[in-house]
């Protein structure tokens, strides 16, 4: 049996549930050196503002335990030179492109998706709403309820092709924004964008980011993401969930599917080994035939939570008891 | 460029705390040119989670030789390499030395660990060579056999005393730019007092940086360093450079 990879989340059909995330994958033409973008599902774009930006002053980025802080800072080649000079070289792709677009007001998330819904190669937007890195185009929108639901209803108006809107996990209540969005017209949610951290060089008594903070991603945040996707999940069940965070191998991919993602995006792992889609990939196509999943989106949403009764412990297995001492069991 | 395993041939220390490790993979020596550099993936598990990149120092038929100082987990790992065992590498990457032709005096200047490169730059340059090397003090210099080594330490426990860039004042300033054509690496305060000498005496120089980077090859856009010739702009030092003119950036 070949299992069917193919998903579908909100109006978006994906050849499989691998997309390359944005800020890792640049525009395309690097990475495609080391993997057949042919073969992934789609490619989420650097964030596109309207005017070039040319991002935070170094340094921007500082290693952390299984992870990495970043304070780039939305550098980008803006809205025209990437439809003359980026978008063209996506055009012999057989994969889905996902535009993911900053902005600093309204009008310019309006201005941005408007120019380009008419390019033809542009198959989805993502609307970044979270970046922890930009006063303009990140927090003044994500953390706002009221903004998130205004910036979603413009953005529909602008365009008929698939909108996520990409969440922020730095709120209390992210099913809420989850809700906000789809409500306002959204076709899913991208979740998440990086936690804000920082860490500070004991030495020289200074953060190690120019930017004092950045995102954190990478492993370390994984537990964190699955947590938040389920959350949203849980709280609502119908909302199209594009799951990311800390994602390195097909296993981790499988999870995020589990705990509610139609589909998932690769991040800081495409830094380290840029080739891992297509390996994420054949883990996946040889999980489904394992366990007999004809289609991988059955897996969307699949977690099996069963609440404890009052007094009663619950067994990771759900059968009986644990295994008595010395006794050789599954846990 | 691209992504392969390599064995390693050979790995010793060439200086306590410095080591040289020698990677079998022809492919990439094939292609390697003096002042690019390879990203390591020095552990399979998530920590540390960066490759860490490594200016090439050599490449000679099938192997291509890099220099490294221990100075963290990610050194010490790949430290504890042996011959035979097996490694992760990318590369080469990033934009090189141009080694250019008809030139009198190939002038190559390393501070500290900035030798590096140079060996190999040395296989591709014509002409005459003449090295100078700088350091804090005879501990700090790494000569790496490169052609017609003078020495300068700030303590003078060898060669000149004083900085590299004072005794370059001495050996070249007065020759004509034309004749000139210097090549750098080192900490950015050598790298800085070098832009000034070139400016003062009209000199052509490339110099190869460095910066923490994520992914080293463009795409995290995590390595910027100031341009000059963009008010407001940066440029990657993984990919327009590691190696640039010197006009071209803020040091």
């Amino acid at each position: 049996m070949i299992p069917d990879l193919t998903v579908v989340t909100g109006k978006l059909k994906l050849k499989n549930p691998i997309l390359l995330a944005s800020g890792t994958a640049g525009y395309g033409s690097e990475i495609s050196q080391f993997i057949d973008l042919n073969k992934i599902g789609g490619i989420v774009t650097k964030s596109i503002s309207l005017n070039p930006r040319a991002g935070n002053p170094p340094p921007r980025i500082a290693e952390t335990p299984s992870g990495m802080l970043n304070a780039i800072g939305l550098a980008n080649v803006g809205l025209e030179k990437f439809i003359s000079e980026k978008l063209p070289y996506l055009e012999q792709y057989d994969t889905a492109v996902i535009c993911n677009i900053a902005a600093s007001s309204v009008e310019e998330y309006v201005i941005c998706t408007e120019r380009l819904s008419s390019e033809k190669r542009v198959d989805a937007f993502e609307i970044n709403i979270s970046c922890p890195n930009v006063k303009e185009g990140g927090l003044i929108f994500g953390n706002d309820l009221d903004k998130v639901r205004e910036v979603t209803e413009r953005v529909r108006g602008a365009t008929t092709k698939p909108v996520f809107i990409k969440l922020s996990p730095n709120v209390p209540n992210i099913a809420d924004f989850a809700k906000a969005a789809v409500d306002a017209g959204a076709d899913g949610v991208s979740a998440i964008n990086t936690f804000v951290g920082a860490a500070i060089d004991i030495n020289t008594r200074k953060p190690k980011l120019a930017n004092v903070t950045g995102g954190l991603s990478g492993p370390a945040i994984r537990p964190l993401a699955i947590a938040k996707v389920l959350e949203i999940k849980r709280k609502h069940p119908e909302i199209e969930i594009i799951g990311i965070g800390g994602i390195s191998n097909w296993k981790d991919a499988v999870e995020f599917m589990i705990a509610g993602a139609s589909a998932v995006q690769l991040g800081t792992v495409n830094f380290v080994e840029p080739d891992s889609g297509e390996r994420i990939l054949e883990g996946l196509e040889q999980y489904c035939a394992e366990k007999k999943i004809e289609r991988i989106r059955e897996l969307t949403g699949s977690f099996i939570i069963i609440p404890p009764k009052a007094g009663q412990v619950n067994y990771p297995d759900q059968s009986g008891p644990p295994p008595k001492r010395g006794q050789a069991g599954e846990l | 460029m691209f992504l392969a395993d390599a064995s390693v041939k050979e790995i010793f220390e060439v200086k306590p705390r410095i080591h040289k490790i020698i990677l079998n993979q022809p492919e990439a020596a094939k292609i390697a040119e003096p002042g690019q550099f390879i990203n390591i993936r020095v552990s399979e598990t998530h920590y540390p989670l960066l490759r860490r990149p490594f200016s090439i120092c050599d490449a000679e038929g099938e192997t291509i030789t890099l220099l490294f100082n221990l100075l963290g987990e990610g050194t010490r790992m790949l430290a504890h390499l042996k011959p035979g065992d097996s490694v992760n590498i990318m590369g080469p990457l990033g934009k090189g030395f141009k080694p250019v032709k008809g030139i009198k005096n190939q002038i190559f200047i390393a501070g500290g660990m900035g030798a590096a490169p140079f060996p190999l730059l040395a296989r591709r340059t014509e002409g005459k060579i003449s090295t100078f090397i700088g350091g804090k003090s005879s501990r700090e210099i790494i000569e790496l056999d490169l052609p017609n080594r003078e020495i300068a330490t700030e303590d003078g426990s060898a060669g000149f005393k004083g900085n590299v860039i004072e005794l370059l004042e001495e050996k070249i300033s007065g020759k004509p730019p034309e004749d000139v054509m210097i090549y750098g690496c080192g900490p950015t305060g050598m790298l800085r007092a070098l832009k000034t000498f070139c400016e003062k005496h009209n000199f052509v120089c490339q110099v190869s940086t460095e910066c923490a980077m994520a992914c080293g090859f463009g795409i995290c856009q995590g390595c910027p360093t100031v341009s000059a010739t963009e008010p407001g702009g940066y440029k990657l030092v993984c990919k327009d450079g590691p190696v640039f003119d010197i006009k071209e950036i803020v040091l």
